[in-house]
């Protein structure tokens, strides 16, 4: 444990900590442009100079120096202030400082450091280097001359994403970055690079020329496109969502998200349902109606039908308080029937331990052997899978793989890809297991077969021989794919007492048993199709996607950057979204929707406020009383023994971009899915051998 | 200066295998490193897939000289496992690796400050008027090649040029054209000083250890 001395103030910092670190943990600024804390370190900026007393007799880069016993290190010397001064003049030579033109302008780390450690003039009169701008994809815009070369992007994409195609060519004056090959950036996380280029050289595509960092209200919510529950940042300008950065959390997204929590956001603003709609009993045509009206003929309709043929879905969407008044009003219907795993999954809800991701999504830097089962995480929860990439990088922890085959961001041994070779697996395991943390990953998409119970019943029982579950360690997990569904799993959005679940809800409006179904938010299977004619559809979401098609009264809801609202992430972490901005036209907040439906059907809920309806539901469920922490569930015995099939586990998200009703109306998401698919190393998912 | 360079050109082969012998050479040359740090064999393997098309060229109408295609980096990453983007890294960074084609005789002149104070530029002046060519481009015959080079390290006996491993120093007008003139009838000049000085001596014979010398036979 080494003592040192950074500006009079004494730090003992841990071995191997470098100055810089020591530095910020004393509040002292150090201006950096290659270091990046979650990189690696290659010292070439040299922004970061400090002196060292008794040191070499130069500046010394504090990224790449380790503290040691004794050191006497001044950050602001006048000897750091002539070095950091010669660096900046340097970094400016070829810059083209056309900071008006450019995006990055107003949250530029060259411009900041520039006014505060550079000189008021440049003494260079020679002709700038340009370079050639680059193809990277349709997600990020370049400006190649703009370039610092402080390899930050060529460092995460080798290192962060694991695809690397990014790298640092030829040499001296003529360096540049790029791909050489014209090959673009094919990861899921790419758009960080725009966050972590210090300089304008990659900035985004979508964004380009709207709007300037100053003028833009920043709001910070939590991204449903996924159930990792991504802690995001929502830039907006008037009533306009202009773009979304991450915000740090180290135990869920550390500071990434993936590109479909990125760059979705234009979906936001494209096939929206902005006022209630009825379907007009003669032509067949869906007509705009008051909101008065469209609660009037639903309140009329429902009077008519028994509450036991009322059913209700909520969607992959739906955050809590709608779904909690929903159920209410359910309830006070007389309806038990209401499910949320509209993805046709089947497992036992019962024990929370046995649908959360127990060890938390940090838990996986602990594991010493990840085990996958049924599950591309790349693809259902990009943020998992750099986490496990993370894992494999620090400290090769070995990783199997048993269900589809994919192209993960790391090397792994494949057991087999049906239940039965897990069974093997575990057999072959059982008790040997070399690992002290063992760790499971089980995709959600793999209940989505008949012999779902019994899977998790196996699943249950491996844990258990595979020794996941310790008093200190839980390493089962479930990896949900929606972001609505641990919420709704836990207020219970499923099938009460001689109620109706997802499969006999929808069979039900076929043989005429399910009279009227509300869907709430719920397009994530093929309403159309699927649900019988005679069934009187209430749509309650944003956009006019699959299920809005079918509905016969459409009530037009908020999306998450338009309501303040819970969300429970897959390791049931309880989140809230922040309202950013007003949803379009006469939309309203979903909770506030149900309220007034059941004031128009004589059941008025017993809210009045959100305040209120939050109150009730902490009060309720205790998981909801705290947000943002996770408390340790008790393990218990899940699922129901049962016969299992030899079908192959397959993933539930087929196309990565376009998994939900805001990403399908999303220009630059399905820009994507044409660019990637395209290429050959695309997240392409290998669908196992029958 | 910035190689020329073009990995979409017709001139790029859909394929490259290291040839028997060299496959050996391949093994011996990644044996020398230690386990799981076989990428530290990235540059001699680019030099000796360069030395090989090198020697296949010699054979080709009009004949080529050393160079590395994009199939043979391609190659040299899979060899080796690590990410192509990795080996072109290298293969862009060193000026010693041609990413384009080259003529059989690669003539790479020293310009930097020792060499041009004793004339380079006359040495660069005799090349282009010689051979008719400018800088990074080759005779029509495939003969030659010309390039600008930083320091080679022999400016004691500047001025320079390096012509495929061999270097030729203290050169005039009248030398360098020898050298060329004989290059291309394909024979042999004489490799080191144009001036007969042997090895870094001075030019008037030794002055030092001389007794040392004429035992060794070189005054």
């Amino acid at each position: 444990m080494p003592k040192l001395t950074i500006n009079g103030m004494e730090i003992e910092v841990e071995q191997g900590t470098s100055l810089i670190q020591a530095a910020e943990m004393l509040g002292v600024e150090i201006p950096r442009f290659c270091y990046h804390d979650k990189l690696s370190v290659p010292a070439n900026c040299r922004m970061c100079l400090v002196e060292v007393e008794g040191g070499p007799p130069k500046p010394v880069a504090s990224c790449a120096m380790a503290c040691g016993e004794g050191m006497v290190v001044k950050t602001d010397s006048p000897m750091v202030q002539k070095a950091r001064k010669g660096v900046m003049e340097m970094l400016l030579i070829n810059h083209p400082l056309d900071c008006p033109i450019c995006d990055q302008g107003g949250e530029c780390d060259l411009q900041d450091q520039a006014v505060a450690y550079g000189m008021d003039r440049s003494r260079f009169h020679e002709n700038k280097r340009a370079v050639k701008d680059k193809e990277l994809g349709p997600l990020i815009e370049t400006t190649m001359t703009r370039c610092i070369n402080c390899t930050r992007c060529v460092r995460f994409s080798e290192e962060i994403a694991g695809t690397p195609t990014l790298g640092q060519f030829h040499r001296g004056e003529d360096a540049e970055i790029g791909t050489f090959i014209d090959k673009i950036v094919d990861t899921e996380l790419s758009g960080n690079l725009i966050d972590i280029c210090p300089v304008g050289a990659l900035t985004s595509k979508p964004y380009a020329f709207k709007a300037r960092s100053w003028e833009l209200k920043k709001t910070e919510s939590i991204d449903v496109h996924d159930a990792v529950g991504s802690n995001i940042r929502v830039d907006s300008r008037g009533n306009e969502v202009m773009r979304i950065l991450p915000r740090l959390n180290e135990d869920v997204n550390e500071e990434w998200i993936s590109d479909k929590t990125r760059f979705a956001y234009d979906g936001l603003k494209r096939a929206r349902l902005d006022r209630p709609y009825i379907r007009d009993a003669d032509s067949g045509k869906l007509k705009e109606v008051s909101w008065a009206e469209a609660l009037g003929v639903i309140a009329a309709k429902l009077k008519t039908i028994k509450g036991e043929h009322i059913a209700a879905l909520a969607g992959d969407l739906a955050d809590v308080e709608s779904m909690v008044a929903l159920k209410d009003l359910l309830e006070s219907l007389g309806s038990p029937n209401m499910d949320c795993r509209t993805d046709g999954a089947k497992f036992d809800p019962t024990n929370r331990a046995g649908y959360i991701f127990n060890s938390g999504i940090a838990g996986i830097e602990e594991a010493d052997h990840i085990i996958l089962v049924g599950t591309n995480p790349r693809t259902e929860a990009t943020m998992i899978n750099a986490r496990i990439r993370k894992a494999w990088l620090e400290r090769r922890v070995k990783i199997t793989v048993i269900g589809p085959k994919a192209e993960l961001t790391y090397p792994y041994e494949y057991a087999g890809a049906t239940p039965q070779d897990l069974e093997k697996f575990v057999k072959a395991h059982a008790g040997k297991l070399k690992a002290e943390k063992p760790l499971m990953i089980v995709g959600a998409g793999a209940f989505q077969r008949e012999d779902g119970e019994a899977l998790h019943k196996v699943l249950c029982d491996s844990a258990d021989k595979l020794g996941l579950i310790r008093d200190d360690w839980n390493g089962f997990n479930i990896l949900h794919h929606a972001a609505s569904r641990v919420g709704a799993l836990d207020i219970g959005f499923l099938p009460q007492a001689g109620g109706k679940g997802f499969e006999d809800i929808i069979a039900g409006t076929k043989d005429g048993s399910t009279k009227a179904l509300f869907l709430l938010n719920a397009d994530e299977f093929d309403a159309r199709s699927s649900i019988g004619w005679k069934t009187f559809v209430i749509y309650q979401g944003h956009h006019g996607d699959h299920a809005a098609a079918r509905a016969d009264v459409i009530l037009p809801g908020a999306a998450y950057t338009e309501k303040t609202a819970t969300y429970v992430n897959t390791e049931g972490r309880v989140q809230m979204t922040h309202q950013a901005i007003f949803p379009p036209g006469e939309a309203k907040e979903d909770w506030k929707i149900i309220r007034a439906l059941s004031e128009a059907l004589g059941k008025t809920l017993p809210y009045n406020t959100g305040a209120e309806l939050r109150k009730h539901i902490q009060t309720t469920w205790k998981t909801f009383a705290e947000t943002d922490v996770l408390n340790g569930e008790k393990w218990g015995t899940f699922g129901e023994k049962g016969k299992l099939s030899k079908d192959a586990f397959v993933s539930p998200v087929k196309q990565y971009y376009l998994t939900n009703p805001i990403a399908r109306a999303s220009k630059t998401m399905q820009e994507c899915t044409g660019a990637f698919a395209a290429n050959t190393s695309a997240p392409k998912i290998v669908e196992a051998a029958e | 200066m910035k190689k020329p360079f073009d990995l979409y050109a017709d001139y790029q082969p859909e394929s490259f295998e290291f040839n028997k012998a060299n496959k050996k050479k391949v093994d011996m040359i990644i044996a020398k490193y230690p386990k799981g740090r076989q990428k530290s064999a990235t540059m001699p393997l680019l030099d000796l897939a360069q030395r090989q098309i090198a020697e296949e060229g010699i054979k080709a109408n009009p004949p080529v000289g050393g160079w590395i295609p994009r199939a043979a980096m391609d190659k040299i990453a899979e060899i080796l496992d690590v990410p192509a983007v990795k080996v072109y890294e290298v293969a862009s960074f060193y000026s010693m690796y041609n990413l384009a084609p080259v003529g059989k005789y690669l003539i790479q002149v020293c310009t930097t400050t020792p060499c041009w104070l004793c004339g380079s530029d006359e040495v660069v002046k005799t090349c282009k008027d010689h051979l008719g060519i400018g800088m990074n481009e080759t005779t029509k015959d495939g003969k030659f090649s010309l390039m600008e080079v930083e320091c080679l390290g022999a400016c004691v006996n500047a001025p320079m040029v390096q012509i495929n491993d061999d270097y030729y120093e203290d050169l005039t007008e009248k030398t360098m054209k020898e050298v060329l003139d004989l290059l291309s009838e394909d024979m042999k000049p004489n490799v080191g000083s144009q001036k007969g000085r042997k090895g870094s001596m001075a030019v008037s014979g030794p002055t030092t250890l001389d007794k040392e010398a004429k035992k060794a036979g070189v005054a």
